[in-house]
């Protein structure tokens, strides 16, 4: 079976064992994304220091390659700037685009830790969305969390409690 | 009809199936493939899209080699024959439906068969032909649909309403996967003016009762739009008997070509109805001032039509009058009281949708307890099994039954219980690599 390369133990244990999960305050930017071909889910939630990824929280529900996906990247972006943690989106943007190609994996080793064991996934093209949901509601999160702190006061896409701590 | 009831747990059995499956398949090039890594084609996915047998390859084929020519235009003989073959098909694909020729109107498929509906009855509220006004839908009025249609059947009435003002209801569905009828004295009333119901799910595989919703449309004078796109490839339907003042479907799943659908319509209601889409060939009269429109079923086709796609969509029609509707019927019935009974026997694997096979169709969506369908799948395709997963265009379903999504199996002319047999060894497999296997019941 071709199996074992996309389902990687560790994409298992993520999935069986997430890291991080669960929403938590406080936050800056909270948002909702979905892959609409199959209903994957994901809420989100950035908080920010300066412009350091305090944490990101999140919940949400779907396949086993997206509620991975979601778990490994906390473990990546975690203490990271916005920007590092953006490079480190493109550089896991890249891996899916590999189309299972191995020396693409060894160069992002370093950068993508755990997140790696993804490679197997970029052999699939209807299962990319599902590893790359995450990474874009990251993107949408952070761009909206720096544009509220840029702007005190305003946090037009945050919901009600989302500036109570 | 014959209707077996299967018994869960009472053991899976084989009666002979009513069609010859291996010789169907060698009608079939592409069940003779293989896939990831040589596994054996099992393709399980024709609520999605059919497979083609030869003769409507051929068919497509034959017109292009033969008499390719922009039907309705021209006076050359090519023009001549590609008009006769197009208006021949026409009168094959309306007979396959107890229609007469002038009442079917060719779409693209069901989805803009219904468009073509709900944007003229919009149409009709701003038509300045004072005859295209009769249906025109506005505030105050309501269109009626149900839980459990494909979203092909709801987000255009949605825009509808919409664009129009009138109010969107609905009718429920009860947990066994049928529709509740309960309230339909009181959604379907004086105000309605379409309602528009499947007559078998995409997703549940429900064959819905629809006596009642006719009847009750005919009380208060509404208009029925029925979706056939999972009913007319897969048992007899006949719009004479059907009660309905529409029916869509299309044709790449019932064996025919992707790229064009039916609206068929009582003509004496889509003669009433203005345009959806205009332009060449559906006019009467042309001035800069403004333009007159055919009579149906002209008026509902703009532009030169999928003349290929109609002529393989007759090629296909005949290839399933060949076989028999009741036959085809009866053998998805025998196949799906087969898998409702091989599916019962895996601990863990729940079906969405009637558990027997009492008006219910061969589309048989479950649950594997632990494993996500998108999960399932990706096992069920590295063993050859090619199912569908998600919510199959009908999120308000899997909503309604608290799922995130499903697995669904669909059978068709070339099924047999060998693609079974291969569906339940493969969801036993999905269970042991994801570590969710329990103990059998017997």
């Amino acid at each position: 079976m071709q199996l074992q390369s996309m389902y990687q133990e560790i994409i298992l244990d993520h999935y069986r064992n997430p890291h991080g999960r669960g929403l938590r305050e406080p936050f800056e930017a909270e948002v909702h994304h979905v892959n609409p071909t199959c209903g994957d889910e994901v809420t989100l939630r950035v908080h920010l220091d300066g412009d350091t990824l305090a944490d990101v929280s999140y919940e949400g529900m779907g396949c086993s390659i997206s509620q991975a996906s979601v778990s490994a990247m906390y473990e990546l972006v975690v203490g990271k700037s916005v920007p590092e943690a953006l490079e480190t989106g493109e550089h896991f943007m890249t891996l899916m685009q590999s189309k299972g190609d191995a020396s693409v994996a060894e160069k992002l080793e370093d950068e993508l830790e755990d997140a790696v064991a993804f490679a197997g996934v970029s052999k699939y093209p209807a299962r990319i969305k599902c590893a790359l949901m995450s990474w874009m509601a990251l993107k949408d999160a952070s761009a909206r969390a720096l544009a509220a702190t840029a702007a005190p006061g305003t946090h037009p896409t945050t919901p009600v409690g989302g500036d109570k701590a | 009809m014959t209707q077996t009831v299967s018994r869960p747990g009472a053991g899976a059995r084989k009666a002979p199936l009513p069609l010859d499956v291996e010789a169907i398949r060698a009608d079939f090039p592409i069940l003779s493939r293989t896939v990831r890594d040589g596994k054996r084609l099992v393709y399980l996915d024709s609520g999605a899209t059919a497979q083609k047998p030869l003769s409507v390859l051929d068919a497509e084929r034959d017109f292009y080699l033969t008499c390719n020519a922009a039907p309705h235009r021209g006076a050359h003989q090519l023009a001549e024959e590609a008009t006769a073959r197009y208006e021949a098909a026409r009168a094959t694909i309306g007979a396959f439906i107890g229609a007469p020729a002038d009442e079917v109107v060719f779409t693209r498929n069901s989805t803009e068969a219904i468009n073509l509906v709900a944007y003229a009855l919009s149409n009709a509220a701003t038509a300045k032909e004072p005859e295209f006004r009769r249906y025109a839908v506005g505030q105050g009025d309501e269109i009626v649909v149900t839980e459990m249609e494909h979203h092909a059947n709801l987000v255009p009435w949605q825009q509808l309403c919409e664009r129009t003002g009138a109010t969107l209801r609905w009718l429920g569905l009860t947990d066994d996967g049928r529709l509740d009828l309960s309230d339909l004295g009181t959604v379907v009333n004086e105000r309605t003016k379409l309602v528009a119901v499947t007559q078998q799910s995409n997703i549940l595989g429900t064959i819905n009762p629809l006596e009642d919703i006719v009847a009750r449309a005919r009380k208060v004078g509404a208009l029925l739009l029925v979706d056939g796109a999972q009913s007319v490839p897969h048992q007899p339907v006949d719009v004479t008997t059907l009660g309905a003042d529409f029916l869509v479907f299309s044709g790449h799943k019932m064996l025919g070509p992707t790229g064009v659908g039916v609206l068929w319509g009582c003509y004496e209601v889509l003669d009433a109805l203005p345009p959806f889409l205009t332009g060449g060939s559906m006019i009467e009269v042309v001035r800069m001032e403004g333009s007159t429109f055919m009579p149906p079923p002209q008026r509902f086709e703009a532009g030169v039509p999928m003349t290929a796609q109609v002529i393989g969509l007759a090629a296909a029609v005949e290839y399933l009058q060949q076989l028999g509707m009741d036959r085809v019927q009866a053998h998805e019935e025998a196949l799906t009281g087969y898998a409702l009974a091989k599916l019962a026997e895996i601990p863990g694997v729940t079906v969405i949708g009637p558990p027997d096979t009492v008006a219910r169709g061969g589309a048989v969506s479950f649950t594997v307890e632990g494993i996500h369908p998108h999960d399932v799948g990706q096992v069920l395709d590295d063993l050859g099994v090619e199912v569908r997963v998600g919510h199959h265009c009908a999120w308000p379903v899997v909503r309604r039954y608290g799922v995130p999504a499903t697995t669904r199996a669909t059978f068709y002319v070339h099924t047999g219980y060998d693609d079974i047999d291969a569906l339940a060894d493969a969801i036993r497999e999905a269970q042991r690599f994801f570590g969710v296997a329990q103990g059998e019941v017997s």
